[in-house]
């Protein structure tokens, strides 16, 4: 079997995708890419298709074997990338011989590189997806010291861009809001907070949401949320008034109320931030938030 | 009450229409009958063809959740002038799901329902249940049927691992646990149903609106 060993595991390294659509409604996570871009980009050079499987690493990187010979390419968060102790391109196609390792050491910045390999990774689907999910358990376990990863056959030729790519941003992370849907469960004060506040990044967050500290959030409406269905971004506000940015693997129906939602494209740099990151919420409006309230 | 449609018809104007986002419309109906009924006709329209793509249609308690929509806006102004039907009952599959009536917190319950511990399981296979909606795990359904004199508040310390297949109370809901997890609610029995089989299809035993009936086993 085409495959590569897995020398070094590192603290949490997963077989990502685009994730599992159309099964929210049986408590299923859509799971994927936390960084979708820098999956894609990595896949890009790699010459696979934007749904093909890479791993992503966390924080402290990986080490692998490939069998046989093999295209791979490191995107998202920047670090050391080497074969056989040898430094190589961080995000560009890179060749690695049968037996060689390639490693990727310590995220320099963000949290989360991805790796992309011709062929991609070739685990079983799980309703659709390869990927891991770590809220439900669903898809292959977080990688482990010696295991065996299988490739699939490779798809086209490697790409390569005029420029090395873009990293994870550094400084302050600036989210976009869009208020909603239960803005109304908090108060005048605390919308203000929620726009002006200065939050850091906290260490506890993980794959199911970014968690924030900062001034927390007041409700005006006391009482319980009857449990309702949770958008990816969604600004979930649990008692303690600090919020949470749901990321991929965030549950799918939740009881606490959601005081606004970030959309898709800034969850990318919100899953690079490292704990202590400043973050700044900055509302917006939306089309269908207008009509919606007066609808 | 002119004619057989409107006749079944909840009255209009009933649906909130809330923005998540700028891809998601979150309706908030008045109950959880109207929740059901809405979905229903959301899934019916879908079925139709009638309804713009939409990714993700999640039911709640009291919501629909619209995800994935290429034009909320247009959606949000045409959503509470929909005409939805009352749900016919006894519509929607009917899965059977035995159970053994031997929970750890039987006598919690029975004590809280103010029967004997053997009649909790004929109170509660006794009535039909249907799934209102899922989520907390894959397969896990949130089942209403139970009277409002047997809601059932949560224990005050969840238990760090509730194991897989058993039947729970919360609030006005049953439950029961797709596999090994955390969880809070009180447990009445325990089922040999597989619940959740990603392999299978469909990988969820009970989805939305699918109708249960608990037939309880000897010990």
């Amino acid at each position: 079997m085409n495959g590569i060993e897995v020398v070094r595991a590192g603290v949490l390294t997963t077989v990502q995708d685009l994730g599992r659509t159309g099964y929210a409604h049986l408590g299923v996570p859509r799971g994927g890419a936390l960084d979708a871009p820098a999956h894609r980009l990595a896949n890009r050079l790699a010459g696979n298709p934007a749904e093909a499987a890479t791993l992503e690493t966390t924080v402290t990187g990986v080490a692998v074997r490939p069998r046989e010979p093999v295209t791979a390419a490191v995107t998202g968060a920047s670090a050391p990338v080497t074969v056989d102790g040898r430094p190589v391109a961080w995000g560009a196609p890179v060749r690695v011989p049968a037996g060689s390792v390639l490693e990727v050491g310590p995220a320099v910045h963000g949290l989360r590189s991805y790796l992309a390999f011709a062929g991609g990774v070739a685990v079983e689907p799980v309703l659709g997806s390869r990927c891991t999910d770590v809220l439900s358990g669903l898809g292959p376990a977080p990688l482990k010291d010696a295991d065996v990863v299988p490739l699939g056959d490779r798809h086209g030729p490697a790409a390569h861009l005029d420029g090395p790519p873009g990293g994870a941003p550094g400084g302050e992370l600036v989210l976009r809001v869009v208020l909603g849907p239960r803005d109304d469960w908090f108060t005048a004060g605390s919308l203000r907070t929620l726009g002006t506040g200065a939050y850091r990044v906290s260490a506890a967050g993980n794959r199911i949401g970014l968690r924030l500290e900062g001034p927390p959030l007041e409700r005006a409406v006391k009482g319980e949320l009857p449990s309702e269905g949770m958008v990816l971004g969604a600004v979930q506000v649990p008692p303690d008034g600090h919020p949470v940015v749901f990321l991929a693997d965030h549950p799918t129906t939740g009881g606490y109320p959601v005081i606004a939602v970030v959309p898709e494209p800034d969850l990318a740099p919100a899953a690079q931030a490292a704990p202590g990151t400043a973050v700044r919420f900055v509302p917006v409006r939306s089309a269908a938030r207008d009509r919606a309230r007066l609808g | 009450m002119n004619g057989p449609g409107r006749a079944h018809a909840l009255h209009p104007g009933s649906a909130t229409v809330r923005a998540a986002g700028s891809h998601a419309l979150l309706v908030e109906l008045e109950s959880g009958e109207h929740a059901e009924a809405f979905h229903a006709e959301v899934l019916r329209r879908r079925d139709a063809g009638e309804l713009p793509g939409v990714r993700e249609i999640v039911p709640g308690a009291r919501t629909v959740l619209l995800d994935g929509l290429d034009d909320p806006a247009a959606l949000a102004g045409e959503l509470p002038s929909w005409e939805v039907p009352r749900l016919e009952a006894g519509s929607g599959p009917l899965v059977e799901v035995p159970v053994r009536y031997d929970g750890a917190d039987l006598a919690e319950v029975a004590a809280l329902w103010g029967v004997a511990e053997e009649e909790v399981g004929r109170v509660h296979s006794g009535v039909e249940h249907h799934v209102a909606f899922c989520g907390f795990a894959p397969g896990f359904a949130y089942l209403t049927g139970l009277r409002a004199q047997y809601h059932m508040p949560r224990r005050s310390t969840p238990r760090t691992a509730v194991p897989a297949g058993s039947v729970a109370l919360a609030g006005p809901y049953t439950g029961v646990y797709p596999r090994s997890s955390p969880g809070g609610w009180q447990l009445i029995g325990t089922t040999r149903s597989t619940l959740w089989d990603p392999d299978r299809e469909p990988a969820a035993l009970l989805s939305p609106g699918t109708r249960v009936r608990f037939v309880m086993e000897d010990g």
